[in-house]
Order: C-alpha cells, then sequence, then structure tokens
C-alpha cells in the first residue's frame, strides 16, 4: 500500500485543524471503505488522513416527530439499514443502503461518506435529495446548514471548504401521507455500482399529489432532481397518463453518459422506466 | 510512525506496535503470524479477507490496524472450538466438498458463522445475500449453500 500518515483527532476543532494545516493530500477518514480503496488504486494521492471516529457525539441517531430522522456521521450504513425506523419510514432510504456494498462493506461505510465522496452513482443521495435532506457542516468559526440539493457541485466535489467536516445529516419527518421508493438498476442483485438509480417521495391529500420530488442517480455529474417532470405531477391523481408523460420528460432533463457501465441512451432509456415505476410503487405504500 | 495497538485476536489479548497505514489484514497475517485470513483483492471486493471485529464481520483489508484498538477480533483460527472438533460448518464444508481452491474458504466460513449466529434457518436467497461479499471462482457456490444449510441444520439439532 501506498504509504500515508494516520492522525487521531480527539475533537472536531483537533480535526478541522490537522485537515487544514497538514496540507492539500490531506484527507478525512472515516469507514475508509471508499478512501483506501483509491489510496490502493493510486486513484487518489494521499499523505494524512485525519481519523474522526474518536471524536465523541458523531455517532447518535435521533428521530422525532418534528425535526425528523438526525444521524450523525459515524453512524454507518449497516446500522442505518437494521434500523425498524427506517425500515418503516424511510423505505427509499433503506432500500438504497441495503444495495450498497456487501454486508462487510456496509458495516464500516458511513452514509456521511458517502455523500462526501460525491459520486454520481452513490446510492445514498437520491433518497436523501428526494426526502430534501439537509447536511450539517462544522468549521472552527460556525456551524452552517446545507439542503443536500445544494451540497454538490460536480462529480467528487462538495461545498465543503479546507477544514469544514459534515458532522450529520437530518432527513424531514415522515408523515402518513408520504409515499417513497428507490429504484437502483444494475447489472446484478448485490455488490453493484448503480447503471441509473432514481428515488421518489411524495404527498398525496385526498387523491392528489400534493408535493412530488424526483431525484435521478448516476445520469449526471451529480444527482439531479427532474424539476420539470414534478411539476407535471403536482395537482394531478398521478393516473398512468400523467406518470408516463413525466417520466418521458424527466428522460429529457437527465443528462447522462456513456461509459463501462452502460450507453447514454441505455440510461435515459432506464431513467422513463424506473421513474413511471418508482411512482408506482411510491403510491403502493398508501394502499 | 508507529503506534502501540491492544486488542484481542480470538480471545486472547495482544499488543502490538504497526503503521499508521497499516492494514489490519496486513498485521493480521504477517505481525501476529494468523495467514489462515487470506488476502485476494485487497480492495474490499472479494471478501476472502472477512473477520468478525466485535462480531460484525468486516473487510481486513478496509480497515486500519490501528482501529483495532480495544476491539475484539475474530478470525478463522478462533472458529474450532476445541483443538480436535470441527465448527459445525467446517466439518460440513469437507464433507459436502464446498471447499476446493480454498482461498475463498477462511472468508465465507466467517461470514457463514456470524450469518447462521444471527439467523439460524436462513433461507436460500438469505444465504446467497448473505454470502454476496464474498467470492467463489471454483465451486459454483452450489456445494457451500448446500454445506451451509446442512451445517444449519446440525446447529438447530444439537441446540438443548
Amino acid at each position: 500500500m501506498r504509504r500515508f500518515d494516520y492522525h487521531r483527532a480527539e475533537t472536531l476543532e483537533q480535526a478541522s485543524r490537522l485537515l487544514t494545516e497538514l496540507g492539500d493530500d490531506t484527507f478525512v477518514f472515516n469507514g475508509g471503505t471508499d478512501l483506501l480503496v483509491e489510496i490502493r488504486e493510486r486513484l487518489r494521492r494521499v499523505r494524512n488522513v485525519v481519523d474522526i471516529k474518536q471524536i465523541p457525539g458523531l455517532s447518535d441517531i435521533t428521530y422525532d416527530e418534528t425535526r425528523g430522522l438526525t444521524f450523525g456521521a459515524l453512524v454507518t450504513v449497516g446500522r442505518l439499514e437494521n434500523l425498524s425506523l427506517v425500515r418503516q419510514r424511510y423505505p427509499n432510504l433503506r432500500s438504497a443502503l441495503a444495495s450498497l456494498g456487501s454486508i462487510q462493506v456496509r458495516n464500516r461505510a458511513t452514509v456521511v461518506g458517502n455523500i462526501c465522496r460525491a459520486s454520481p452513482s452513490a446510492d445514498t443521495i437520491p433518497p436523501l435529495v428526494a426526502d430534501g435532506a439537509f447536511v450539517h457542516i462544522y468549521s472552527r468559526t460556525d456551524m452552517r446548514v446545507v439542503p443536500i440539493a445544494e451540497f454538490f457541485t460536480g462529480a467528487g466535489k462538495t461545498v465543503l471548504a479546507k477544514g469544514e467536516i459534515v458532522t450529520g445529516i437530518t432527513v424531514p419527518p415522515a408523515a402518513d401521507n408520504i409515499g417513497k421508493a428507490y429504484l437502483k438498476h444494475g447489472r446484478r442483485k448485490a455488490m453493484e455500482l448503480s447503471t441509473v438509480g432514481v428515488a421518489v417521495s411524495l404527498a398525496m391529500e385526498e387523491g392528489v399529489c400534493s408535493d412530488i420530488r424526483i431525484a435521478l442517480g448516476a445520469v449526471g455529474a451529480t444527482v439531479l432532481r427532474a424539476p420539470q417532470a414534478e411539476a407535471m405531477l403536482r395537482g394531478t391523481r398521478l393516473d398512468a397518463a400523467a406518470v408516463r408523460n413525466a417520466a418521458d420528460k424527466a428522460m429529457e432533463e437527465c443528462t447522462p453518459i456513456s461509459n463501462v457501465r452502460a450507453s447514454a441512451d441505455y440510461r435515459r432509456d432506464m431513467v422513463g422506466v424506473l421513474t413511471g415505476r418508482a411512482i408506482k410503487q411510491a403510491l403502493e405504500t398508501f394502499a | 510512525m508507529k503506534r502501540m495497538v491492544d486488542f484481542t485476536v480470538n480471545g486472547e489479548a495482544r499488543e502490538m506496535a504497526v503503521d499508521g497505514c497499516r492494514s489490519l489484514l496486513d498485521a493480521l497475517r504477517d505481525d501476529v503470524g494468523l495467514t489462515g485470513t487470506k488476502k485476494g483483492c485487497d480492495v474490499g471486493d472479494c471478501g476472502a479477507c472477512t473477520v468478525l471485529v466485535d462480531g460484525e464481520p468486516v473487510n481486513a483489508c478496509l480497515m486500519l490496524a490501528v482501529e483495532a484498538e480495544g476491539r475484539a477480533v475474530e478470525t478463522i483460527e478462533g472458529l474450532q472450538p476445541d483443538v480436535d472438533r470441527l465448527h459445525p460448518l467446517q466439518d460440513a464444508f469437507m464433507r459436502h466438498g464446498a471447499s476446493q481452491c480454498g482461498f475463498c474458504t477462511p472468508g465465507i466460513l466467517m461470514m457463514a458463522k456470524k450469518l447462521l449466529d444471527d439467523n439460524p434457518r436462513p433461507t436460500d436467497e438469505e444465504i446467497r445475500f448473505g454470502l454476496s461479499g464474498n467470492i467463489c471462482r471454483c465451486t459454483g457456490y452450489t456445494k457451500i449453500f448446500d454445506a451451509i444449510k446442512s451445517a444449519a441444520r446440525e446447529m438447530e439439532a444439537a441446540r438443548p
């Protein structure tokens, strides 16, 4: 393995200081399931890692009906995946969590790490975007809270400035009138990176869609919303024709590329198919 | 810079001095001397290095040795309950021919142990998903699944 220096931070302040002072090739070390791979495969030049796992207060999971679900930076994918609350209230997030890597990887990987890596195909991002989650960011001068849709600035890029550390994520409460789904399309059912991922979160009032968010993964530099498709669906009863037209619109709104996993055309087609299916599945929550 | 790490391996207290960038896998194999845990891909894809850390399966290649501080690590060397008795999974793997070249076997056994500890009567689908992070290039998996099902039945029958 390429050599690097390991630093263990005891506080956020110390971690932030180390990240600032140790130079450009310094990275937060959390679950490590992506960073260690990037180091070994020489995809990222790393001189220093700052382990944040001994910092107190970053492992909590809380839920209340007004604020929603909040979990800290150290909460692993596996821990969230196995919570009955997540199963019941956040089935879209739960589906993404359960499809990420292997059980071994999920026992180490964190959701915060998954979003900070900012991969266009990251599984946990589409449901968090569809649910309108917020990202809590620490810096030595203040704390800020950023809507997750504004957190990403490009493939692998985020709004995080040097020395800033994500401490946790809050996902708004899930009321009984909200239906959710995440559909991941890949070549197989496990240990797979997403070829296309579609998350939907929708609210129904007396049979009419009062709000809907559609988040598209792996079809753009960042996870995308489909605002025009969403607008076409608000105020409708989400009947088959409306859903079909909106799914067609989502195909126009995405910006896929061709790579080793699929062609751009195929990805665009799958956006159409999966958007329709995800809405149908989200509606079945109310059945 | 080396750091001291205190942890237990298969119930035995260990202390070692390791570089911060050393993986738990390399430390187990080269510093502790337990070479039963295999290095396949070294990037978390193959599962050959699966060990249990505080009871949870992880890829030892994706964990740093310094992170084992204060933790309990279980490896394939600790699976056998005593010197002249195999774990039911090991026994079933032998009888069913579930191991060919054997390189994936330690990781699969550790994963299967965790699977059966949590879920003594897994369905075929649960076994498949449970082992989805462990790759075998020899067996085609059928004999592995047969062995796990057979061990599950025996472990169930042996329970008081």
